[in-house]
């Protein structure tokens, strides 16, 4: 007789068919929030107007129309000249971090890392203070042979400063990640300095390297606000799409350009998860981390240049506090609010800020909730085995999907008449719902990073002892992490008060938010009130900051004493 | 003893698991009496823990049924079951105090604040640790982490202890302490116990029974002197203590092993004409031989490993054509002044060879 394959199935407990319904609403809200509008793009770009499919010819006529294919020749050569000039400064500057004696080594860390404070376009603010048509620098500028700063220049320089803090981080934890072993044993073969950096130093990097260039390339080529401010007439595919889907209402090439701009970020996503696990492996359990030893020379040469490069960030960040505070630029230099009332008030830009607050407030409580019960359910339930693997997915798919194009997905999907949730287009909800998925990849990881640090057995001894899964949740998981819950709100935060790429196809005047206002006054020249609100978002993002530390620190009281016993 | 018996407390029948295309457990068929210590041993991938974990609801079994106290457990969630677990991890919640950890499973029966006090006290006494109450468990050594989660685990005095590898993050010391007292806890309160593990020695000291496990399969299942006496595979002869692997041939009832021919009781001497011999190093012994002792030949030592009181030394036997292994006390070696180099007679005990087919 032939053997019956019936596969034997457990039958489910009451209480963790709640979790199997938590996990089914997580799954359909990023179905519907993330898996659809981008469905949506894909459609959009093989389809003509009336909606026939056509295959590819989108694609033909848009390689066919030459000012686009130029402004795809500028993104790339731009993005690759940012990333080649902001790499070894990046790594220089991780490298005297790291692996050098020099002082103020956490000052210059935290000067090098308030760029992530502001919206990325503070920056080509702050360079048309310095070296714009009425810049302080323009003819020293032009002296040098550079005859203006709107357009290639501009955006180099201002992407640089924008990207640092990123390709910084990356290469820090690179760095960071090395075998005090290694150098023991190429001092005890009496190896020289610059063969340990090159046969040490250097391979060890090279994961972080390869991670930090790529983030740098695609940060770049999908940034939108540094072009629109600082570009002028210098067209790169960001102000593309805004111009074909905002300007001309033509949806089918401004799709095309959506894909064209999803494949670096694509390509980045996989060569980064295929190096994480390299990365990984590399360093074992047995590792002994390094540390540095004193090296007069070398610790002043460091020192030396981490200001230089502490002192021009300074220098950026503060045109645009000075700017903020000048009466009438750049004729009368003296001291003046009237930006800040100006751009908070006559411009409507108060609206605009607490629709940040709002933005920012709803990202940072529903996505830590949203990004946390879903890790939580996919990392540590059972059951529901066929929606994991799509789960898995979905989670780090945002991480492959520039805001720009996730924007755009939201207008054809959301925007379309016969959608019912179509009610939600240009409300806040969506805005929320839209930065939350656009930062969902990091915040999963960093909470399932956390959760995997959690012993695998807590809940087979919970359900053992016939406690529900929810009990040990709420008992033992959530106050083990709300320090990871914090970090996971205050990026959510931090992230929503500056970013641009996707909310500036969803906004409407009623949910316009500060870091949009910032673009429209530059567009309406007014570029102290805008300098005025970069500012502000700054400043929020900081005092975020600081009452994050403060959280933090009454968490660390009041959970996690158990951490520090003897 | 296996499978079919009606009086079994726990009772695997036709077992299997599966992931994909590789077998992890193959027709499994146990039974495990009431208040019985079983051990399942095996190398690591054997699939000892999978088994605990289908016992334990943690895995769903392929193929095959879990009775346990009479009641088909197969497809119960394990909620719904009867057991407690210990993991080599311990597995305690950091974040609550020793008191809370243990009394985990009392709060959610909803058992009077004084009850649970009691009860907590009560195991805490057990297991020997009665003042810990008030700490955390990353105040405590693993030792007493460990006897913690046997608390825990034993609140809700459970018809099943399950415990898993649970003294292999423990340094040596406290292994072999812990082993003691988790034996005499099982043998007083008289609780059905499963354990995993690899080690042979934990294995041998505490079960009643112990079940070897190799890919998947059911190796033997017997008492620990069964076990290491009567080895039913070479693999369990190899796994469990050391032995010396010689090859012969079958002849006139006893054995030929180079140019010796070995007197062989009490084993059967298998049909076809070239075997396995195995042979344990103890079963070799220097004294006493007496005159006339058949199995009797010279040996010389080649090499000398000291473990204590007793040395593993290797001999070279030109009668059999095999080196050995056998085991000589210290007080041995010195008395008779043997140093590599040195001739001994040996004598292999006539009753103790393992035949197996080549």
């Amino acid at each position: 007789m032939p053997e019956i394959a019936v596969a034997i199935r457990q039958r489910t407990d009451p209480a963790d068919r709640i979790g199997h319904a938590g996990l089914l609403v997580v799954f359909v809200l990023l179905m519907a929030f993330l898996a659809a509008p981008l469905a949506a793009v894909l459609m959009q770009s093989v389809e003509d107007r009336n909606g026939r499919f056509v295959a590819l010819d989108n694609f033909v006529a848009y390689l066919q129309t030459p000012a686009l294919v130029h402004s795809l020749w500028n993104s790339i050569w731009v993005s690759a000249v940012v990333t080649l000039l902001t790499i070894p400064a990046a790594f220089l500057f991780a490298y005297a971090l790291t692996r050098s004696c020099m002082p103020l080594k956490g000052v210059f860390r935290t000067i090098a890392l308030t760029p992530l404070l502001a919206p990325s376009l503070l920056a080509a603010i702050s360079f048309i203070y310095w070296f714009g048509n009425q810049g302080v620098l323009k003819d020293a500028m032009q002296a040098l042979g550079i005859a203006s700063i709107y357009g290639a220049a501009g955006i180099i320089v201002s992407e640089m400063f924008a990207v640092f803090p990123h390709a910084l981080m990356i290469l820090i934890t690179a760095l960071t990640l090395a075998d005090a072993r290694l150098y023991e044993a190429a001092d005890a073969l009496g190896t020289g300095a610059a063969r340990k950096f090159f046969t040490i130093t250097l391979p060890g990097a090279k994961y972080g390297l390869i991670s930090a260039a790529l983030v740098t390339f695609t940060l770049v080529i999908t940034d939108f606000g540094i072009p629109k401010v600082i570009g002028g007439n210098f067209d790169v595919l960001a102000t593309d799409i805004f111009k074909l889907v905002i300007g001309q209402q033509d949806f089918q090439r401004g799709a095309v350009v959506a894909v064209i701009l999803l494949a670096p970020a694509l390509i980045t996503f996989f060569v980064d998860r295929l190096i994480q696990r390299k990365q990984t492996s590399m360093l074992t359990a047995r590792a002994v981390p390094y540390s540095p030893r004193r090296s007069p020379g070398f610790d002043v040469a460091m020192t030396a240049y981490c200001a230089l490069i502490a002192a021009l960030m300074l220098a950026v960040f503060g045109m645009a506090l000075y700017a903020s505070f000048v009466k009438f630029w750049p004729y009368d230099l003296s001291f003046s609010l009237r930006h800040y009332a100006f751009g908070l008030v006559d411009a409507e830009v108060d609206t605009a800020f607490f629709n940040s607050l709002k933005l920012a407030l709803g990202t940072a409580i529903g996505g830590t909730v949203l990004v946390f019960v879903g890790a939580y359910l996919l990392e540590k339930t059972r059951g529901v085995e066929w929606l994991r693997p799509g789960m898995q997915l979905l989670a780090l798919v945002p991480m492959a999907v520039p805001g720009l194009v996730l924007g755009l997905g939201y207008i054809f999907f959301f925007n379309s008449p016969g959608n019912p949730l179509n009610g939600l287009y240009h409300t806040m909800t969506l805005l929320v719902l839209c930065t939350i998925v656009h930062f969902y990849t990091t915040g999963h990881l960093t909470a399932v990073t956390a959760l995997k640090s959690l012993d695998a057995e807590f809940e087979a001894v919970s359900a053992s002892l016939k406690v529900p899964f929810y009990r040990t949740f709420l008992r033992v998981t959530l106050p083990i992490c709300t320090p990871t819950l914090l970090d996971i709100s205050r990026y959510f935060f931090i992230n929503a008060m500056t970013t641009i790429s996707a909310v500036v196809f969803l906004y409407s005047p009623d949910t316009k938010v500060a870091s949009i206002a910032i673009l429209n006054l530059d567009e309406a020249g007014e570029p102290g009130p805008a300098a005025a609100m970069a500012v502000l978002i700054a400043a929020t993002s900081l005092a975020a900051c600081v009452v994050y530390l403060g959280l933090g620190w009454l968490v660390e009281r009041k959970t996690q004493k158990w951490r520090n016993l003897k | 003893m296996n499978g079919k018996n009606s009086r079994s407390y726990l009772e695997l029948s036709g077992v299997e698991k599966k992931f994909g295309a590789f077998n992890a457990l193959r027709d499994i068929n146990l039974g495990v009496a009431q208040s019985e210590f079983v051990c399942f041993l095996g190398p690591s991938g054997c699939g000892k823990t999978t088994l605990l974990r289908i016992i334990a609801g943690l895995e769903v079994q392929s193929a095959g049924t879990v009775r346990q106290a009479g009641r088909d457990i197969s497809r119960l969630p394990p909620a719904q079951r009867d057991y407690g677990i210990v993991f080599q991890s311990y597995a305690l919640f950091p974040n609550l105090s020793v008191f809370d950890n243990v009394a985990y499973g009392l709060v959610n029966r909803r058992a009077p604040r004084a009850a649970i006090a009691a009860r907590v006290a009560e195991l805490l006494k057990l297991v020997g640790l009665p003042d810990a109450g008030a700490k955390y468990p990353s105040q405590l050594s693993g030792g007493q982490q460990q006897r913690i989660a046997l608390a825990r685990a034993l609140a809700t005095s459970p018809g099943l202890l399950l415990l898993d590898e649970p003294l292999s993050a423990l340094d040596a010391l406290e292994r072999v302490r812990l082993r003691q007292e988790i034996r005499l806890l099982q043998q007083r309160l008289g609780v059905t116990t499963i354990m995993v593990t690899h080690d042979q020695e934990e294995a041998l000291s505490m079960a009643d029974r112990i079940v070897v496990m190799n890919q998947g399969a059911i190796e033997q299942v017997g008492s620990a002197l069964e076990i290491y006496r009567e080895p039913a595979s070479p693999f369990v002869a190899d796994f469990v203590g050391k032995v010396n692997v010689l090859a012969g041939t079958a002849e006139n009832g006893g054995l030929r092993i180079g140019a010796a021919l070995l007197e062989c009781n009490g084993t059967h001497v298998p049909k076809s004409l070239s075997v396995k011999i195995y042979l344990r190093p103890e079963d070799i012994v220097a004294r006493p031989i007496a005159p006339g002792d058949s199995n009797v030949f010279d040996a010389r030592i080649e090499k000398i490993e000291f473990l204590g009181s007793y040395c593993l030394v290797r001999v070279a036997t030109d009668v059999l054509g095999q080196p050995l292994t056998v085991y000589l006390s210290l007080n041995f070696l010195s008395e008779q002044a043997l140093a590599p180099g040195s001739r001994l007679k040996l004598r292999i005990l006539p009753d103790r060879l393992r035949l197996f087919d080549a």
